[in-house]
């Protein structure tokens, strides 16, 4: 039994029973979908199939439709692939960091969170493939499979095959979790369930959970080794995500600071990401007793923090550029800042480096308005803050013969139209479909924290 | 006799009875057991019915169509995957080449330089290159035709024959410059037959140089100029080095005096007077960007200070303003006396004058000009063309021939000539295509393309070539010559006839005793020289008169705005413009593809109130001979002030799908006065600008190197002379153990090569920059043409590119300034491709392995493993990578690309190399076909590949010999002598002083080796601004 101090904020205000919990969450479920809903999930439906057009052009006519050229190879492709994969990270965070750290305020969030994640790492998985001038061969080529070519096999080195194993470990890690954590829920709302179809489906998806101690016991292992699974992996995606860059040659590439500083930054998108979306879902699901003010401030100390890392990276890169000597390097980060691409350099530096910092004043990060606006430009910094990474370092490298500008095309911003499609399609099916609060865990918070403070 | 053994089927066939015999010749020897009479069983009905559906069913296949078919009796000299050579001649209008033709399964593919031609000096030029494409367009006429109805040859021979008895005495025979005695003599019969006349021109004319020798010498010629002998050299707006007659000999010999070595530490010095940037100026030591109105007054200048050092009477002219330069090469050319050559463009007879005068005091005639060997490259007589269009226009011309020239476009007469064919009763051109001049005749007698033809040439006195056909005309084409022996009542088979000129022309000097013997020889051989009789004749130049002229023409201040046309080196004076590897060419110079624009000084662009953006731009409207069009813009380093270029060659309308509507026909601007055809346009010219916005497609956008030391190392000949090591770089990498080298510090364990380890030296002192190796590459390589649109995307193909760098004048630290070049900037090209590196960065990042190091030091990329991730391309940090964005071939939307989106031009494909994929990555592979296919050779002949068997297509062309290809694992190979090779255990050391790796310090290793550039300077640009 946890035991939690009596004068200790509740972690669920508005004085919620147990019953009251099932009551709000399974709600959703079972109620049958609402205007904004419908509204909601037509214009994401409408998103993903202008951007599917996108898509098909991309993949029946070449990347050709992208505006790459010779010497800016990637692009938004990457810039996005790296952006999503980011946001993918403050789920697993959430759910399996802050589950060891015994973080209970992380219990009413960590649903949507983890949610956000496995959407975004699809989201973000899309690119890798798309990318390639040879999906079809390619998506298949990247595994090392066994094959009819004789001895030929991946190859090992290449950091871009790291990224393969580290995306889809993620991935199916942080999707088992996930699931696992919806399991007992399910359950709730199959035995709540009034008509046989929803019965059969969630009861299908429920793996026939009894509610059994021993059951409950099993479950809460298995939870505690997965989150020993997925924390490392938390680390380790962005750092291998950062390899793509750091083992290269190109300046502005080649750099050690990169692992820390991308798993900083991905944090801190993701928690961005999460704070977005569950500004809007606290408001139009009601659940501001579950959501609390508390949450939103928490996440954004995350923020702040993250944040200034992030802020600290980017001055330690221009210190390492000066003191390496190399010129080739000092031109990159000067031509960062001072370059064709300034804009987006200080888009990024604003966003990033700069609003985040407004969070150190209690009336700001307390403030929903404030934080929602901050949320958003905190993504689009992050965005620039790979685009800068990667555009900017490879459109003025070496030889200056091959210098040039990179423009995009409007598939560039189709394909990532299309993720947004996906990405809020998926969540939305998911803020119908499954509970979006994890209602087995809050009820435990209803107990320990809500009793006292009602009498 | 023995008896043969003889086996038997059965008994019966041994005893062979009447009874056996009969059934032996049956289909069935017994009838199929249908017992007569009686009723069908229900197994005969099987039978029947089993029997009729087997035979109609295998009745119903088709034979497969087999479009590959077997030779029956296989030619002696053609093995299917082997390649043929045959040695003959480039033409096209007055351009001349010696080349080689690569032919596979009877297709030609590939044109080299031929090596044993001193004249064309072993190279080739980006058009000879591209040439071969041009057989194969589809857009060539297939047939002769009458009033644009397809006719025959008989038909077409009896309507001409008649028609020129009708015009007899009233015909013009209109040609470029003839350097072919055959051809000629063809002409002549013709001539002779029908009192016609012939008028030859050149589209850019050489009219005045060629009478001021005809007043200086008493001959009409160009001579023949020597560049390797020259030690001093000064051009007045001569782009000998890239738009001359034979500009590829001009390279070789040029080149040959600049390369540096241990031994030879000494090299000539290029003056360049010019008002365009051109690739000579751009080679030159000290350019000095002049107007055209002023190229007189510098060059009597010139006389005057060498008349006054070597004795000569001094000619009255204005002083022109800075003469520091021009002082300075005038010292240098007495200095270098007897090794001196002056040359002009001007086509003005005076200014040709004084600079014959100029040379005879240097003492060149004998030693650097030879005026007794004639290049008969340029002819073109414009005043008597002149008077061809007015008798055009005025009825005296009643009847033209026109062989293979089409002067409605390349004229600036040419509209008057098409306004004038109308009133002609005959007209007829030999064109093989359908261009301006010929869509406007009545009779088209379409000449085979030269590779389908017999010719023979005598490009300069005493040196002969052979043209013989690679492939059987295409289409139902006719040789010209054959035609107009046909006209002129001579039936002799053209083969015949090239002989029996070759035998009366050549052998009849030539000391050899059999003529078939001396005929397979030179046929083999592809040329001949013969000695030719040295004659002195002194040059009568009368510099009064000439200065005079001089004096009154040229001002040293003309404030108006001045034109100059110019030709540039990938789609030359426009006959093959629809050429794609061509137009996608970039400019030597301004690196721009598929247009011309006009070049104007920043300065001036910026008083314009242009708008300049990343390749974007904005036109003026141009006025200049009376003539107004709207053209782009475009800011060129170099320019003088004052003036503006535009390129000839562009704005066809009817040159085909791939020419038409690109760019603006400069010719027009051109003016005819006093018979002389003028590029260079003085008076009457403005511009005004329009605000319209226009995009050129330059495939290079930066145009510093940033004084990126490690890209380009350069230093001046004084300092090289004291340190061979001059200009050098070398970078260190700080380790705990202190500055070490580069390569003493790697993760790599590096590679062993136990046969051969390829490598290429580049001197950026020989490149001309010329882009001949670009053309080249893409025949071999079946590079893709994408287009102007993917051009400006960036995404151009070529696998090697030439750097062209300009210097700045700001100082270093300064990034901005850095970027902006010189008002008249040093020039410095750097070919670049694939470094093939050992260490290479590509290889490490790709996820399946598809580029990998080969046991030869090879790059190597596996098209079919690709999945195109382009990180290979991402992580290069000399960016030749290059990657299929779309499918280039079979697709309409690349109908440009005509060597892969029609069965014609896809003959042109060389069937070693694949035709890469949509979505994968490409680049550079050292030609490996040609090395496979070099080891082959070696290994089926059972020894080792010689030295120069090898070499890559970019290698082979080059006229200035800038690359050198070979195996560095050969001791005794000229790249491991030139780069005097070390073998360490696992990497080669170049101890070449002047030997360097691009980029040394990220340690990649390359396998190409650059020299350093050195100009022949007194000090370095950076201190003699500092002293001024």
């Amino acid at each position: 039994m946890i035991a939690e101090s009596a004068i200790r904020e509740p972690l669920v205000t508005g004085g919620k029973t147990v019953h009251d919990v099932t009551e709000d969450i399974s709600g959703r479920v079972e109620q049958k979908p609402t205007k904004t809903w419908m509204l909601a999930m037509a214009v994401s439906l409408a998103t993903l199939a202008v951007g599917g057009y996108a898509v098909m052009r991309l993949v029946w006519d070449g990347i050709g439709m992208w505006g790459l050229n010779k010497t800016v190879g990637w692009a938004w492709d990457i810039t996005n692939f790296v952006w999503w994969v980011g946001i993918g990270h403050a789920g697993t965070l959430i759910s399996a960091i802050l589950l060891l750290f015994r973080q209970r305020w992380r219990m009413s969030i960590n649903r949507a969170a983890e949610a956000m994640t496995i959407f975004a790492v699809i989201c973000a998985a899309m690119f890798p493939v798309l990318h390639m001038g040879r999906p079809w061969l390619g998506f298949y080529w990247a595994l090392p499979l066994p094959n009819t070519f004789g001895s030929l096999w991946v190859n090992f080195n290449s950091p871009l095959l790291w990224d393969v194993f580290a995306i889809s470990t993620y991935f199916s890690v942080s999707l088992v979790f996930w699931y696992i954590g919806l399991i007992p829920d399910f359950a709730t709302i199959r035995d709540r369930a009034t008509n046989k179809i929803s019965a059969a489906v969630y009861g299908a998806l429920s793996f026939g959970w009894d509610g059994a101690a021993k059951t409950w016991s099993r479950y809460e292992t298995v939870a505690l080794i997965l989150a020993g699974l997925a924390t490392p992996l938390v680390l380790s995606v962005h750092t291998i995500v950062s390899f793509d860059f750091a083992t290269s040659v190109i300046p502005g590439w080649h750099t050690t600071i990169f692992p820390p500083y991308f798993v900083a930054g991905a944090i801190f998108s993701g928690f961005a990401m999460v704070l977005t979306l569950l500004i809007i879902t606290r408001r139009v699901y009601k659940l501001e007793d579950y959501i609390t003010l508390q949450h939103i401030e928490l996440m954004n100390i995350v923020i702040i923090i993250t944040g200034s890392i992030v802020g600290i990276a980017y001055i330690t890169e221009f210190f390492i550029a000066w003191y390496s000597g190399v010129e080739a390097e000092q031109y990159a980060f000067i031509n960062r800042a001072t370059g064709p691409y300034a804009w987006a350099y200080w888009s990024m530096m604003t966003c990033n480096v700069i609003s985040p910092q407004l969070f150190w004043r209690k009336k700001i990060r307390t403030n929903i308005a404030a934080t929602f606006v901050i949320s958003i430009i905190v993504n689009i910094g992050m965005w620039f803050e790979r685009f800068v990474i990667i555009v900017t370092s490879l459109h003025r490298d070496f030889l200056p013969s091959s210098w040039a500008m990179f423009y995009p095309k409007w598939a560039d911003v189709g394909v990532y139209i299309f993720t947004f499609g996906l990405f809020f399609t998926l969540f939305f099916a998911f803020a119908k479909f499954f509970p979006v609060i994890n209602m087995a865990e809050v009820k435990s918070i209803v107990k320990a924290t809500g009793e006292k403070k009602q009498a | 006799m023995k008896e043969t053994k003889k086996y038997w089927k059965g008994l019966e066939q041994l005893k062979n009875s009447a009874e056996f015999q009969e059934k032996a010749n049956k289909e069935f020897p017994e009838y199929l057991p249908i017992a007569d009479g009686e009723e069908p069983s229900r197994r005969d009905f099987l039978k029947l019915m089993g029997f009729g559906i087997a035979a109609v069913s295998l009745a119903a296949c088709e034979t497969p169509v087999k479009k590959a078919i077997p030779y029956v009796k296989k030619p002696v000299a053609v093995d299917p995957t082997l390649p043929n050579y045959y040695a003959s001649t480039y033409v096209s209008g007055s351009d001349y080449c010696s080349v080689v033709v690569k032919t596979r399964e009877g297709r030609p593919i590939k044109l080299e330089g031929n090596k044993l031609s001193s004249f064309s000096g072993g190279g080739t030029s980006s058009q000879v290159e591209a040439s071969v494409l041009s057989l194969y367009d589809q857009e060539r006429l297939q047939n002769p035709t009458i009033d644009g109805k397809k006719a025959t040859w008989e038909e077409l021979d009896a309507a001409v024959t008649k028609e020129l008895t009708a015009v007899n005495g009233r015909l013009t025979i209109v040609t470029n410059s003839i350097s072919s005695p055959a051809t000629q003599s063809s002409i002549d019969a013709l001539v002779s037959k029908y009192g016609a006349k012939h008028v030859s021109y050149d589209q850019v004319s050489f009219s005045g140089l060629l009478s001021a020798y005809e007043t200086a010498f008493g001959s009409r010629m160009l001579p023949l100029h020597d560049f390797s002998k020259a030690k001093t050299i000064v051009s007045f707006g001569a782009d000998f080095l890239g738009a001359y007659p034979n500009h590829t000999g001009n390279n070789k010999q040029f080149a040959s005096t600049r390369k540096l070595d241990s031994k030879k530490k000494d090299m000539s010095r290029l003056y360049a007077f010019e008002s365009n940037l051109s690739l000579t100026g751009a080679n030159a030591d000290y350019r000095t960007p002049i107007k055209a109105s002023q190229e007189g007054l510098y060059v009597a200048n010139l006389y005057n200070a060498i008349a006054k050092k070597l004795g000569g009477a001094s000619v009255n002219v204005a002083k022109v303003g800075d003469d520091a330069v021009l002082m300075k090469a005038a010292n240098d050319l007495v200095k270098s006396r007897n090794n001196s050559i002056v040359v002009s463009g001007s086509n003005d007879v005076n200014v040709q004058l004084m600079v014959i005068a100029i040379n005879n005091l240097l003492g060149a005639y004998g030693t650097t000009i030879d005026t007794n060997r004639a290049v008969n490259l340029r002819k073109g007589n414009d005043a008597s063309f002149e008077q061809f269009v007015k008798g055009l226009n005025s009825g005296s011309v009643a009847g033209v021939i026109f062989y293979n020239c089409n002067p409605v476009y390349d004229h600036p007469l040419g509209g008057q000539i098409a306004a004038g064919l109308g009133k002609a009763k005959f007209a007829l051109s030999t064109a093989g295509k359908t261009d301006e001049t010929s869509s406007l005749v009545k009779y088209q007698a379409p000449d085979n393309h030269y590779l389908e033809s017999w010719n023979d040439f005598e490009p300069v006195t005493g040196s002969y070539s052979l043209s013989q056909p690679a492939i059987k005309n295409i289409f139902d084409t006719r040789q010209a010559q054959a035609s107009f022996l046909a006209w002129s009542g001579d039936n002799t088979p053209i083969y015949d006839y090239i002989r029996a000129s070759w035998e009366t022309n050549v052998f009849s000097k030539a000391n050899e005793l059999s003529f078939d013997a001396f005929w397979d020889k030179c046929l083999h051989d592809g040329v001949y020289e013969v000695e030719v009789p040295t004659t002195e004749v002194a040059a009568n130049v009368d510099v009064s008169v000439a200065g005079a002229s001089i004096a009154k023409t040229y001002k040293a201040d003309n404030t108006g705005l001045e034109l100059v046309l110019y030709e540039n080196n990938s789609v030359g004076n426009g006959a093959q413009a629809n050429n794609p590897w061509l137009q996608e060419m970039p400019d030597p110079i301004t690196k721009a593809t598929w247009d011309n624009y006009l070049t104007v000084s920043p300065k001036q662009a910026e008083e314009w109130g242009i708008k300049i953006g990343d390749m974007s731009t904005q036109k003026v409207n141009f006025t200049a001979n009376g003539i107004t069009e709207e053209i782009p813009v475009l800011p060129q380093p170099g320019q003088a002030y004052g003036t503006v270029g535009l390129a000839i060659g562009y704005g066809r309308t009817k040159g085909g799908k791939v020419a038409d509507g690109i760019g603006i026909n400069a010719y027009q601007f051109a003016t005819v006065a006093n018979g002389i055809v003028n590029f260079a346009v003085t008076s009457g010219v403005s511009a005004e600008p329009t605000g319209t916005d226009y995009k050129i497609a330059q495939t290079q956008t930066h145009h510093t190197y940033m004084g990126r030391e490690t890209v380009i190392q350069e230093t001046v000949l004084s300092k090289y002379q004291k340190d061979a090591q001059a200009g050098r770089s070398f970078p260190q990498i700080a380790t705990s153990e202190g500055m070490k080298k580069p390569y003493a510090v790697s993760l790599w364990k590096g590679h062993e090569y136990p046969n051969h380890h390829w490598g290429m030296m580049i001197d950026l002192n020989s490149c001309t920059g010329c882009g001949s190796c670009t053309i080249s590459c893409q025949t071999e390589n079946n590079i893709p043409v994408v287009g102007k649109e993917e051009v400006l995307n960036r995404r151009e193909m070529h696998w090697i590119r030439i750097d062209r760098y300009y210097s700045s004048d700001a100082e270093e630290g300064d990034l901005a300034g850095m970027e902006k070049a010189a008002a008249n900037p040093e020039v410095t090209f750097q070919p670049m491709m694939c470094q093939q590196c050992n260490n290479a960065p590509c290889e490490t990042v790709c996820p399946v392995a598809a580029t990998t190091h080969s046991s030869e030091g090879l790059n190597q990329m596996t098209y079919n493993r690709c999945i195109g991730t382009r990180y290979c391309a991402n992580n290069c940090p000399y960016k030749v990578r290059r990657f299929n964005w779309f499918k280039y071939h079979d697709n309409k939307q690349f109908a440009t690309n005509t060597a892969m989106n029609n069965d014609l031009g896809k003959m042109v494909l060389n069937p070693d190399v694949t035709v890469r994929a949509r979505g994968v990555m490409e680049k550079c592979t050292f030609c490996v076909q040609r090395i496979q296919s070099g080891k082959l050779e070696a290994k089926r002949d059972g020894r080792r590949p010689k030295d120069g068997e090898v070499t890559a297509a970019c290698a082979s062309s080059c006229p200035s010999e800038a690359l050198v290809f070979g195996d560095m694992k050969d001791p005794n190979s000229r790249i491991s002598q030139m780069l005097q090779i070390k073998q360490n255990e696992k990497s080669v050391e170049a101890r070449e002083p002047r030997a360097y790796h691009v980029l040394e310090e990220l340690r990649v290793m390359p396998n190409i080796w650059y020299l350093t550039k050195v100009r022949n300077k007194d000090v370095e640009s950076k201190t003699e601004k500092a002293e001024a």
